[in-house]
């Protein structure tokens, strides 16, 4: 039965208009980024080399396809929950304002079961958007500008990654951003269940995503102790693929905190969608 | 007596400080079509709900084909088919798609030939793929109904199904139900406003006020243990009153105007009444009685308010 209504929640998810919004957004979104960059890249990358041209001499492509991906996915992993949340904030909201969620109800179908349908079926939504973010930024980037050597600035300074040894890092990277992903969606789905109107969830979690990330950017030593467990902090963690060496620790710390996340919503909204009276 | 299907006992729901149940209990009967009346916010729907898992219900029992809800949650919705207030559908999708989604999660095995004949046999032959917002209201009613029916239930539950249906509708659904409890062998429970429908169609019938259950048994016996409503139009009313003073002390109220007469009797007294007059010579030229099931209705509500 979970299986059955996951292909039906996946037929809904497909037929809703606004599921297409994501994906048309990113293309818009990256399309422009990159057009920007193949027109005036150049001058982009001077102004950030610029203050190391005394001490050092960069020689080669440096606007490369994968330091575009990598500002692409830079710009863009805190907008992407929001389209997320676009899709995965509705499932159960919408239904209830539909009034569908109570013809669904009277169907042989546990609840358990109604839910994590929805659930698989966010995550499977999320996955493909992950992938078309792939897809756009790096595979088009690199078609679009070659390949070449990745030079990162961080906190420590610049890291210079040879060619050959950035794939993998990017296939990380992606995974990292998909967890992060799939913890906006059952956060999402998880508030979609306490609502019966389908813009409340959506907007929450866009109010809690933006909260995040201001209380984690504000060095206010009142906030260090939550700072570590906020999502938004750990959405940021695929950078550290990007360093030499990759510590690992904190990765493997960023993914805990992130499962952490994504068992507790989904626990949570189990909890609440078997207690739920269906009213609507 | 034949077999129990729905066995509903003491069954109460509070929302907040609000007790909408305090305490429903009723019978349903395999074959019968089964009334369920009451007032607006009496607890139809809540009860109704409560029986489809919907919402929980906080005390009292439900058993549905002798097994009891709560522990054979899957084994009774399945048999169960529905339509609780209004059928409201993925309005992004076709028919066909709707009911296909439906069919995936209804517990039986539902082929694409069988939702191609439940959607012929509603009427919505030529518009099952067109998307379910270009519906009309009927449209989306017997949508409902093919749904409802789908699976090939033994039990099935319409609450308003006849709601904004024009009259060939109300026939067409009124045959219909007819028609599966006779001929297929289902019970149907019925929830309506329309109590002329139910009158007309139910066997049996439970009648809610305020959370609780007033009166349940069958439709004949119990209009039939009551007194209803006549109206008799005479052309000299005034004398036919005095007549019925003194030969009918039973009755003493009536309702006068010009040339009719109405007052509430027995079934049985208004031929002893109407032969009573002709042999006293007066003329009556007409009789007639108020839709029982409404005065019935309208009574018992009245004595527990």
């Amino acid at each position: 039965m979970l299986l059955k209504n996951t292909y039906n929640e996946l037929i809904k998810i497909l037929a809703k208009p606004r599921s297409y919004i994501g994906f048309i957004a990113l293309t818009v979104l990256i399309g422009v980024i990159l057009l920007a960059m193949k027109a005036d890249g150049e001058s982009f990358i001077s102004f950030v080399t610029a203050s190391f041209e005394q001490t050092l001499s960069f020689n080669g492509l440096i606007l490369n396809g994968n330091l575009i991906a990598f500002i692409i996915l830079q710009m863009l992993i805190i907008h992407v929950p929001l389209l997320v949340a676009l899709v995965t904030g509705d499932l159960v909201s919408g239904e209830a304002a539909m009034g569908t969620l109570r013809m669904m109800g009277t169907k042989p179908i546990s609840r358990n079961s109604f839910l994590l349908s929805k659930f698989l079926a966010g995550a499977i939504y999320t996955f493909f958007l992950t992938v078309w973010l792939a897809f756009l930024s790096l595979i088009i980037g690199q078609y679009m500008f070659g390949t070449g050597d990745l030079i990162v600035l961080n906190s420590d300074g610049l890291v210079i990654i040879p060619e050959n040894d950035i794939m993998w890092r990017y296939g990380l990277a992606f995974c990292l951003a998909y967890l992060s992903l799939l913890s906006i969606a059952t956060m999402s789905i998880c508030f979609s269940v306490f609502s019966d109107n389908s813009i409340g969830p959506i907007v929450s979690t866009m109010a809690v995503i933006i909260l995040f990330t201001i209380i984690g950017s504000l060095d206010v030593s009142t906030f260090d102790y939550i700072q570590p467990f906020l999502i938004t902090t750990h959405m940021a963690s695929w950078r550290s693929l990007f360093e030499i060496p990759v510590p690992y620790d904190a990765i493997t710390d960023s993914i805990i905190i992130l499962l952490i996340h994504i068992i507790g919503f989904t626990l949570l909204a189990l909890w609440r969608f078997n207690k739920k009276d269906i009213n609507t | 007596m034949s077999e129990i299907v729905v066995s509903v006992k003491n069954l109460k729901k509070s929302f907040k400080d609000f007790k909408a149940l305090k305490d429903v209990s009723f019978s349903v009967y395999k074959n019968d079509v089964f009334g369920f009346l009451g007032p607006n916010g009496a607890g139809k729907s809540t009860s109704l709900r409560c029986m489809l898992s919907l919402i929980d219900s906080d005390d009292g029992q439900i058993e549905i084909f002798g097994k009891s809800l709560r522990k054979n949650r899957f084994d009774v919705l399945s048999n169960i088919g529905s339509i609780i207030e209004k059928p409201d559908f993925y309005k992004y999708l076709s028919a066909f798609k709707n009911l296909e989604i439906m069919a995936r999660i209804s517990g039986r095995q539902v082929s694409k030939s069988e939702i191609e004949d439940i959607i012929h046999f509603v009427g919505l032959k030529g518009r099952e793929y067109s998307k379910f917002k270009t519906y009309s209201h009927g449209m989306k009613q017997r949508l409902g109904i093919a749904q409802a029916l789908m699976h090939n239930p033994d039990l099935i539950i319409l609450d308003e199904p006849t709601t904004g249906l024009d009259p060939q509708g109300i026939v067409d659904i009124r045959e219909l139900i007819l028609k599966l409890s006779k001929e297929q062998g289902k019970t149907v429970i019925l929830s309506s406003h329309q109590l002329s429908e139910i009158e007309m169609i139910a066997n049996r019938m439970v009648i809610i006020n305020k959370g609780k259950s007033i009166i349940e048994g069958d439709v004949n016996e119990l209009l039939n243990s009551s007194q209803m409503m006549v109206k008799f139009s005479c052309e000299e009313p005034e004398r036919f009153c005095d007549v019925m003073s003194k030969e009918f002390s039973n009755i003493s109220e009536f309702n006068v105007t010009a040339s009719e007469i109405e007052f509430e009797i027995n079934r049985e007294e208004i031929s002893e009444i109407n032969a009573f007059m002709v042999n006293q010579k007066i003329k009556i030229s007409g009789i007639e009685h108020k839709r029982k099931l409404e005065d019935y209705f309208i009574k018992m509500i009245q004595n527990e308010d």
